[in-house]
C-alpha cells in the first residue's frame, strides 16, 4: 500500500513505478471529482442533458471550427514569427524596431482588447468584412509575438563556437542560417510551440465575443436556449481537454527528447 | 610557408589584446605560439585564420595580403583549415557530414565525391566505423580527429590548431599531437597555439613566444627552448615544465 502512495527514496525522482502512478493518480482525480460532487449536491441543481443532448451537432460544429480556426493561426504565427525572428537580426534597424514594438505591444495588451481593436477599428478601416478571416488575423498576430519570442530564443541557444567554426569554413551567413542555425533552433522550438498551440486553442475561446462561431459560442448559444448552464458547459471543457491534453503530453515528449539528445 | 606579421595590433574595447606584433619566417613548416594565457596567441591565430580584423598592421601569407573587406575574407578563409579547443563541430550532424557537407556546399565538390573523400579522411584517423555518429555519440579525442579531417578536407594551404589538446586528457592529448605531427611530416604548413611545451620542442621547425601583445622572442624552437634569452620566457618555460 505504502508503495503505491510514496516513491521510493532511493530511485531517481523521475522514474515512478507504473502501479504507483495509476493508483496514486486515480485517487487525485477522485479527490477532485468528489469535490465537484459535493459542490453540485450543495446547490441542489436539477440536472437536464436531454434538453442539451439536442444540441449535439451545433457542439461538434464548434469544435471542428475551433481546431480549424486555431489551426490555420497557428501557421500563420510560425510565419509572423519566423519573419519578426529574422527581422531581430536584420542589419535594417527599422525593421527591427518595428518588430520588436509588435512583439512587445501583442504580448503586453490583453488579447480581448487586441480582438475589440482590430474588428472594430482596423478590419473596420480595410473593409474586412469577413469574421473569420479578422479572427484568424488576429489569433495569428497575437500568436505570433509568442512564437517570435520562442524562435528567438531557439536562433541563440546555438553557440557561439558553432558560428565561428561556420565562419571558419567559409560558409555565408545564408549558409550558416540554413544548414547550421535553422535546423538545430527549429528542432529546440518545437516543445515550447506545440505548448503554444494547446495555448492558442484555449485562446481562441476569445473569438466568441465578435460572434464567431466557434466551440465557446455555440455552447453558449445552447445555454441561452436551454438555460442549462452546467450541462452546456462541462462538454465545453471536456470538449478544449481533449485537443489540449494530448498536445501538453506530445509538447513534454518533445521536451525529454531534446533533453536526451543533448 | 612564408609568414609576415607587421606592426599587428587588435583592441577589444578598452582592451589591447595585441600591441605591434611582428614576427617573420621565411620558409617554415611548422611554427608554435607559445605564452602565457591572455597574452595574444589565440588572437593571433584568430587574425591569421582572417575570422577577425586586424586593428592595425598587416599580414602576409606566401607574400600576399591577408584581405580586409569582409567577402574577400571569405574566400580567403576557404584556403585555411582551423582546428579549435572545443572541437566545434556541428551536434546536429554525423561525422561524415561534418566533413562532407562544407566540401560539398563551400567548395562545390558532388555530393557522392564529398561523402567519398569525408570517408576516406575518417578511415584515415581510424574512425571508419564512427562515420555515421554524432559528436555527441564520440570521445572527445575522436571528435578532435574528425575535426582535424574536416580542416584537411578541402587540402588547405595552412592549417590552424587553436590549443587543440586543451579539452583533452593525457592519453587522448597524446594521439591528436601523433596525427598533427604526422600531417607535419607529410608536408602539411600548420600554426599551433599549444601549451604541449614538449610538442612544440619536437615537432615545430619555429617557435614565438608571445607575451603581452608583442612576440617577446622568437626563433627556431631549438634555439628558443633550449637556451632562451630572455628572463620572462625563462621563468615561463620553467613552470611550464615544473609539472
Amino acid at each position: 500500500m505504502r508503495a503505491l502512495l510514496f516513491q521510493d527514496p532511493d530511485s531517481d525522482p523521475t522514474a515512478v513505478r507504473a502501479a504507483a502512478k495509476w493508483a496514486s493518480a486515480t485517487l487525485a482525480l477522485s479527490f477532485l471529482c468528489l469535490l465537484a460532487l459535493a459542490a453540485f449536491a450543495s446547490l441542489e441543481y436539477n440536472w437536464n442533458w436531454s434538453a442539451v443532448f439536442k444540441y449535439k451537432t451545433k457542439f461538434i460544429e464548434g469544435w471542428l471550427l475551433t481546431i480549424q480556426v486555431s489551426s490555420v493561426s497557428l501557421l500563420v504565427a510560425c510565419i509572423i514569427g519566423g519573419l519578426s525572428a529574422l527581422s531581430a537580426r536584420s542589419r535594417f534597424l527599422p525593421l527591427r524596431y518595428l518588430f520588436k514594438i509588435y512583439v512587445e505591444g501583442t504580448r503586453g495588451t490583453p488579447l480581448l482588447v487586441q480582438i475589440l481593436l482590430i474588428f472594430y477599428v482596423f478590419a473596420d478601416a480595410a473593409h474586412l468584412e469577413n469574421r473569420y478571416v479578422v479572427g484568424v488575423l488576429v489569433l495569428s498576430f497575437f500568436s505570433g509575438a509568442y512564437v517570435s519570442e520562442i524562435f528567438r530564443a531557439g536562433i541563440e541557444s546555438i553557440g557561439s563556437s558553432q558560428l565561428l567554426s561556420a565562419k571558419a569554413i567559409g560558409f555565408t551567413p545564408y549558409q550558416t542560417f540554413r544548414y547550421i542555425i535553422f535546423p538545430q533552433a527549429l528542432r529546440r522550438s518545437l516543445p515550447a510551440l506545440a505548448g503554444q498551440f494547446a495555448n492558442l486553442i484555449k485562446d481562441s475561446s476569445l473569438l466568441s465575443i465578435i460572434a464567431i462561431e466557434e466551440f465557446t459560442l455555440n455552447a453558449q448559444e445552447v445555454n441561452t436556449s436551454t438555460l442549462s448552464t452546467f450541462e452546456s458547459f462541462f462538454p465545453l471543457a471536456v470538449g478544449y481537454l481533449i485537443l489540449t491534453l494530448p498536445i501538453f503530453h506530445l509538447s513534454r515528449r518533445l521536451e525529454k527528447r531534446l533533453a536526451f539528445d543533448s | 610557408m612564408k609568414l609576415a606579421l607587421e606592426n599587428l595590433s587588435k583592441s577589444y574595447g578598452q582592451h589591447q589584446a595585441l600591441d605591434g606584433l611582428d614576427l617573420h619566417l621565411e620558409n617554415a613548416r611548422c611554427l608554435t605560439l607559445i605564452g602565457p594565457s591572455g597574452g595574444g596567441k589565440s588572437t593571433t591565430l584568430r587574425l591569421v585564420a582572417g575570422l577577425e580584423k586586424a586593428s592595425g598592421g598587416h599580414i602576409l601569407l606566401n607574400d600576399k595580403a591577408v584581405p580586409c573587406s569582409e567577402e574577400e575574407l571569405r574566400d580567403y578563409r576557404k584556403s585555411i583549415g582551423v582546428v579549435f579547443q572545443s572541437y566545434n563541430l556541428f551536434p546536429h550532424f554525423d561525422a561524415l557530414t561534418n566533413i562532407a557537407l562544407p566540401l560539398e556546399k563551400v567548395h562545390g565538390v558532388a555530393k557522392a565525391d564529398a561523402q567519398e573523400r569525408a570517408y576516406e579522411l575518417l578511415a584515415r584517423f581510424k574512425l571508419a566505423d564512427h562515420s555515421r555518429k554524432k559528436p555527441s555519440e564520440l570521445s572527445g579525442g575522436q571528435n578532435q580527429r574528425v575535426a582535424i579531417a574536416r580542416s584537411l578536407a578541402h587540402d588547405p594551404e595552412l592549417i590552424l590548431f587553436d590549443e587543440p589538446t586543451s579539452a583533452l586528457d593525457p592519453e587522448m592529448s597524446a594521439q591528436i599531437l601523433d596525427v598533427i605531427e604526422e600531417l607535419i611530416q607529410s608536408g602539411k604548413d600548420c600554426i599551433v597555439v599549444t601549451h604541449q611545451m614538449g610538442f612544440a620542442k619536437r615537432a615545430s621547425d619555429y617557435a614565438a613566444f608571445i607575451s603581452h601583445g608583442k612576440v617577446a622572442e622568437s626563433g627556431t624552437s631549438k634555439d628558443l627552448f633550449d637556451s632562451p634569452q630572455s628572463q620572462e620566457l625563462r621563468q615561463f618555460l620553467e613552470r611550464e615544465l615544473k609539472y
